[in-house]
């Protein structure tokens, strides 16, 4: 009859539209490891400069994990609470910097890894970071001259 | 000078009436849900009327949205080189912007415009009154499963309007001006985020009860316009009916995004 | 059932309606008993319909009362019917759905209860091959009788009917008097009747009031309105045959 019609259609609609908005959501929240299971790690900055909760976490280049949450501590020094993937190990000389992608882009934190056989234990904190570089200190330290005579790491690439 | 004050006193008056009639109009529609009898039938059809028979036009409008976002973003991104944001910027107007606003408006002219006509239609030919002889609660019949409809569909067709729009950007900015289109999905992919999603979705779901609502309110009280009745009534309900849900999307729009962001 | 018929269905007292100092029934009585037809008679303009609303609950008198007696120990709301001038079906459901309605909204029938009671009314009103029709196609009588079997598939008690015969011509007015005598003893309901169609309601009722002025001017047996002497009562009746006729373009 023409009332089951009317019926399958909106059913076929509603369904189909919860699963199209389920779907929007996962992709958006894709950054977010879902149920996949990961290990915290802390990072101890001087200056952010911008990174905030969700932004990745970068070793080599390849996303391994993202920013939980970033407190203020007594000292104003800044940690940054990651959530990384557990079969990503780094080692405990492992240095965490503030990088930007492209000259306005997304702040993430990139991880570079030392030497050392021992490997950072889920919760520990890095202590040797490198903090966001801000971009106008940097403008006005080029326009009077004083880069070279003191060369900052990020400013290396 | 003393008229002009009365004469805004008046206005002030009548619109603060207004809103708190329709406010009860809404709050007694919605507390009729649960003794609404089939409520399953008249919710079906409603998810027809404002869902299914609105996607062909959502797609269409969506694509074209997209299609012009691609464009123009891409000319103007490529000027700070730095086309590779085009598909955070598509993106994100989107489904923070574009898509709850344009679907909201796009299924008020489709579906509340008919909305509106079709309860003036009823009120005029006496079927209201008629109901409520026959021991029906008219706003349980003809209002509730429509606001209810709204719930799902607003939110529903503004995802599938964020989705082809986003198409539509990667139609125009990769396939015609030839932006990479890994760069164009990843950027769009990684730059909504969940909050985003939310902001979306609150808002067509807002958009959803007020225009509705709005429509539905119109339609009801077609017999109680001023200086006209019979089919002009209609008519004038109707065109209210689109007019103020249009102004109601915007203005709520304005609210939200102030408040939210 | 002698008793019974003798109870009143319906007691109207003092009842009162205007409109923005405008008013229309300024002091309203009337009784009517169980399974009699009740006819109300008045000049177009004197608040027939009012009256009808406000028994209907369409409209909120100013003042007065209007009480319904179900007659038995049962004090629930009373069963009560209404059909409209126009009708008023729904032009987007079926026949058959419009008669389903009330039942599918007001009662807790099952489907294949609701259907035979539908095919039941449908039936009884000669309409059972146009169950899947719509309202605009049927022709006005066959409308009237539907908007009939909508109202009386919910086993009304009383049914309120509102100038039944407007727009009908002659013999086809004839036709909704003697349909509403007929159904009566089927379905066992008492009708009060608002026209303006004097000679029929004269012929079919049980009682006729005379509506004038914001009150009842008249109430009494047909013969006694027939035979009236009042000035009032004679004119309205020799007019209104002609005037019904006239009127109804």
């Amino acid at each position: 009859m023409k009332q089951s019609q009317l019926e399958l259609s909106a059913g076929a609609f509603v369904l189909l539209g919860i699963v199209a908005i389920v779907w929007f959501a996962i992709q958006a929240g894709a950054r977010i490891p879902i149920g996949g299971s990961s290990y915290a790690l802390n990072a101890r900055f001087s200056n952010v400069g911008g990174l905030k909760a969700g932004s990745q976490v970068f070793l080599s280049g390849v996303p391994v994990g993202r920013v939980a949450k970033i407190d203020l501590d007594p000292q104003f020094t800044a940690t940054v609470h990651m959530m990384l993937n557990q079969d990503v190990h780094v080692p405990s000389d492992t240095i965490a910097s503030i990088r930007t992608s492209g000259l306005i882009g997304d702040k993430f934190v990139a991880l570079s890894p030392g030497a050392d056989p021992q490997n950072l234990a889920p919760g520990s904190t890095i202590t040797d970071t490198e903090s966001a570089v801000d971009l106008e200190s940097l403008i006005s330290r080029f326009a009077f001259g004083s880069v070279s005579s003191s060369p900052s790491p990020a400013v290396t690439k | 000078m003393l008229r002009l004050l009365q004469m805004v006193g008046r206005r002030s008056l009548v619109t603060v009436a207004g809103l708190g009639e329709f406010a009860d109009f809404v709050s007694r529609a919605l507390v009729a849900a649960p003794t609404a009898r089939q409520l399953g039938k008249g919710f079906a059809r409603a998810i027809n009327e404002q869902g299914v028979r609105c996607l062909v036009v959502i797609t269409i409008v969506a694509l074209f949205a997209g299609l012009v976002l691609g464009l123009q973003g891409y000319y103007v991104l490529a000027r700070f080189g730095s086309a590779g944001l085009l598909g955070t910027f598509v993106s994100l107007t989107l489904t923070r912007e574009l898509a709850p606003v344009l679907a909201s408006l796009m299924i008020v002219g489709q579906a509340g415009s008919a909305i509106a006509a079709e309860i003036g239609v009823n009120r005029n030919s006496e079927q209201i009154d008629a109901l409520t002889t026959m021991g029906i609660n008219p706003l349980a019949y003809l209002i509730t499963p429509r606001l209810l409809a709204a719930v799902f569909v607003f939110p529903i067709l503004t995802t599938a309007f964020a989705f082809v729009g986003i198409v539509g950007g990667y139609l125009s900015g990769s396939v015609l001006l030839g932006l990479d289109a890994g760069v164009y999905w990843s950027a769009a992919r990684s730059s909504v985020d969940f909050g985003d999603i939310r902001e979306c979705l609150l808002k067509a779901l807002v958009f959803g009860l007020l225009t509705i609502a709005i429509c539905c309110h119109s339609g009801f009280n077609t017999h109680r316009q001023i200086g006209a009745s019979g089919s002009r009534a209609v008519g004038i309900s109707t065109t209210r009916a689109v007019v103020l849900s249009s102004i109601a999307t915007l203005a709520s729009d304005y609210l939200i995004t102030s408040f939210l962001v | 059932m002698i008793d019974s018929k003798l109870s009143p269905i319906l007691t109207v007292k003092e009842l009162q309606k205007q409109f923005g100092g405008h008013v229309v029934l300024s002091d309203v009585n009337l009784i009517v008993q169980r399974g009699s037809i009740v006819s109300v008679l008045g000049r177009s303009g004197t608040g027939k319909s009012v009256f009808l609303k406000c028994l209907a609950g369409l409209l909120e008198p100013d003042g007065g009362e209007i009480r319904f007696d179900s007659g038995g120990t049962n004090t629930s709301r009373l069963r009560c019917s209404y059909l409209f001038q126009a009708n008023a079906l729904f032009d987007s459901l079926t026949a058959f759905e419009n008669v389903a309605l009330p039942l599918e909204q007001t009662t807790r029938f099952g489907t294949s209860e609701i259907e035979r009671a539908v095919a039941a009314a449908l039936r009884t009103l000669g309409l059972e091959k146009f169950a899947e029709y719509y309202p605009a196609q049927l022709s006005g009588g066959m409308q009237k009788r539907l908007a009939l079997a909508r109202a009386l598939v919910t086993r009304p008690a009383l049914v309120l009917f509102d100038e039944p015969t407007a727009g009908l011509d002659p013999p086809a007015r004839h036709s909704v008097f003697s349909m509403i005598i007929r159904y009566k003893e089927e379905y066992d309901f008492t009708a009060l009747v608002v026209t303006h169609d004097v000679s029929e309601a004269l012929i079919f009722s049980d009682r006729v009031a005379l509506l004038e002025k914001g009150r009842i001017y008249f109430e009494g047996n047909p013969a006694d309105f027939a035979a009236s002497d009042d000035s009032v009562v004679r004119s309205f009746g020799d007019n209104a045959i002609t005037d019904s006729a006239s009127r109804d373009w």
